[in-house]
């Protein structure tokens, strides 16, 4: 049953792969869909690739051990959305092209900044991509039990094989379109297993609150009544204190790297240039957090559903807590369906950061860095375009392989750490600050991308002591006791990622770049001179 | 093609004649006056919750509503909010809209 609602998806997303290889013609259409996207698609396509499996399956699973503290994730998951709105989406869409970079080398020196921006973009979306991979293996082989020949590792192989062919054939255009029906189908998951967890509770919210106002369960071997409304249970002082951490501190690092982090992801920022213009990038936007605002809502009924009604001591593990509630409440058939949803969700967000770091690569690294920017073939970028994506995709599966027996949770908060650090300062200050040169955004890019991986080094994400009873999946990386004390660097990161910017402008002046902002302004506000959308 | 040429074929004394109108001067002026409190306001708010969640918790706690304790009413407020200031957005970035629009005819062949 799964595995045929597994193979139904598989077979209409290479449909829609075939059906947009054949308007693949030139490189904007490869790269950019054309910038023929609706409003309206972008915004299911924008949610469809930020809502990961780490959203669906992860804070339904936060919420359901960790009550108050998991629905931390979903509030500042939507809130991001505005850095989006009010601070990059248009300037970005009238100024660039194709990737991040873009906006960069506008008035800057191309080589340097975009092999900086490319390293921070191939950095970002590789790691993003291992820790999907890795829990598409495990999710995968653990959702399809009956077959035993779906171990982990072939789950990851075959992952990494679709979303490569959706990448390579599709373009663009494709993996668009893949997130639209992902985000439809997962919306759909969503409100249904909400209506069936207040179905539970006779459609009462106060029934439904009460309920996880005092929760009853097991832990420890012993009975304890909870309130999971009441925040703590994860970032509060006494939870954090065991484990050293920092409590409430941690908090706001985290919400830091949420909110400034979103506007500097590549993934959702190239999804920006496949619409007609900035007006249309804005209303995407708007739709967006529509839907993804929707979705972070109904969590609180996935996530206290799984609470309540499954109790946290007897579900399997917190990626799990959303598909056991789906077999609770609908029986094997509503399961099969709740798998393939999770299965489709990781499937599109890995072909969307693989496009965007493919698309990195071709544009920014090997036309503007190798070949100086000289005038490249159209079909040459998109060919190395999609040799790119099969390395980028190889490379991945390959790591994935490899790091699977590791906790690899901090890679998520690595990528968004790093899109706060790196990406975001760059970006604001090239579209808001004059004197703004080359040299500050080399500096910013790099310091923002190495004090973030080198902080999240020597936090308790990679370092720290294990019992010999922590299974392997769960122990960390470097045994010895933590130097960084904060499971997020971005409260540490993300200033350091804005003085560097800041300081390295002020290290040297560039004329060039400021005689070109008078240009760069016109253009990022106005739209003037923007590219513009082809006709198939 | 290279990052350096404008594919829309503007020449450079169009981008300054259009940098140095007072409109498009004024259009800047006014998003500033827009832009930067908006962004202080949401911040503030969002780094409020985190605040008053990881320092006031006894605060939090309070049910309010029935058994629903202002620690959720806050965190679902900030739904509100962020709707509330993309629908603020789009409006005012309509009178931008209209604001470059004219700019554009005027300046542009």
């Amino acid at each position: 049953m799964t595995i045929a609602m597994f193979l139904a998806f598989v077979i209409a997303t290479l449909g829609i792969t075939v059906w947009s290889a054949k308007k693949n013609t030139g490189s904007s259409a490869y790269f950019a869909a054309g910038r023929s996207i609706k409003g309206w698609q972008n915004g299911l396509a924008v949610a469809g690739d930020y809502m990961s499996a780490a959203s669906f399956l992860g804070i339904s699973g936060m919420i359901a051990f960790f009550g108050y503290d998991g629905f931390m994730y979903s509030v500042g998951f939507l809130v991001a959305y505005l850095t989006v709105l009010y601070v990059v989406a248009e300037p970005l869409r009238n100024a660039g092209k194709y990737t991040m970079a873009d906006l960069l080398a506008y008035r800057l020196k191309a080589r340097p900044v975009r092999a900086a921006a490319s390293l921070s973009t191939l950095t970002v979306s590789t790691f993003y991509m291992v820790a999907q991979m890795i829990g598409a293996g495990v999710l995968v082989s653990t959702l399809l039990k009956e077959y035993a020949w779906i171990t982990p590792n072939a789950a990851i192989i075959g992952v990494g094989i679709l979303m490569i062919v959706y990448v390579i054939f599709g373009g663009m255009h494709g993996t668009t379109w893949v997130q639209i029906v992902k985000a439809v189908l997962l919306m759909t998951a969503t409100f249904v297993l909400s209506f069936l967890v207040m179905r539970e509770f006779d459609y009462s919210f106060s029934k439904f609150f009460d309920a996880i106002s005092s929760l009853t369960y097991t832990k420890g071997g012993e009975e304890v009544t909870q309130n999971f409304l009441d925040p703590g249970m994860k970032f509060g002082a006494a939870a954090t204190a065991a484990g050293g951490g920092w409590g409430p501190l941690d908090l706001i690092s985290l919400g830091l790297a949420l909110v400034l982090g979103t506007a500097g992801l590549p993934h959702v920022l190239v999804r920006f240039y496949t619409v007609p213009d900035a007006k249309t990038a804005r209303v995407s936007v708007v739709w967006a957090m529509v839907i993804i605002g929707t979705f972070y809502l109904l969590t609180t009924f996935l996530g206290f559903g799984a609470a309540t009604l499954l109790k946290p001591h007897l579900i399997t593990n917190e990626n799990m807590a959303a598909p056991e509630l789906s077999h609770f409440l609908g029986g094997d058939v509503f399961f099969a369906f709740i798998s393939a949803v999770a299965f489709a969700t990781i499937l599109a967000v890995v072909a969307g950061l693989t496009i965007s770091a493919s698309t990195s690569f071709a544009h920014d690294f090997y036309t503007n860095v190798l070949n100086h920017g000289k005038e490249v073939a159209p079909e040459k970028e998109v060919k190395i375009a999609r040799i790119a994506a099969l390395f980028v995709g190889g490379i991945s599966i390959a790591l994935a392989i490899k790091l699977q027996t590791i906790n690899v949770a901090f890679l998520v908060g690595l990528a968004f750490a790093v899109a706060a650090s790196a990406n975001l300062p760059v970006i604001v200050f090239s579209v808001f600050w004059k004197r703004f040169n080359t040299s500050g955004a080399v500096t910013g890019l790099l310091v923002g991308l190495f004090s973030s991986i080198i902080l999240i080094v020597l936090s308790p994400s990679v370092m720290g002591i294990d019992g010999a009873d922590v299974p392997a999946a769960k122990r960390h990386l470097i045994q010895a006791q933590a130097i960084f004390p904060l499971t997020n660097p971005g409260i540490v990161s993300i200033p350091l990622g804005f003085l560097a910017a800041f300081l390295g402008t002020l290290f040297r002046r560039e004329p060039e770049s400021e005689a070109k902002f008078a240009e760069f302004s016109v253009r990022a506000h106005t739209g003037l001179g923007a590219e513009k959308a082809h006709d198939h | 093609m290279s990052d350096k040429e404008n594919p829309s074929g503007t020449d450079q004394e169009t981008w300054e004649r259009i940098a140095a109108c007072p409109e498009f001067e004024s259009l800047l002026a006014s998003k500033r006056r827009f832009v930067v409190p908006c962004c202080v306001f949401f911040l503030v708010y969002y780094f409020a919750l985190l605040y008053f969640v990881g320092w006031h918790l006894d605060w939090m706690k309070k049910p309010v509503l029935g058994k629903i304790n202002l620690a959720y009413l806050f965190a679902l407020s900030q739904f509100l909010m962020a709707w509330g200031m993309a629908w603020l957005y789009m409006r005012k970035a309509a009178t931008y809209d209209k604001a470059v629009a004219e700019i554009l005819i005027r300046e542009t062949p």
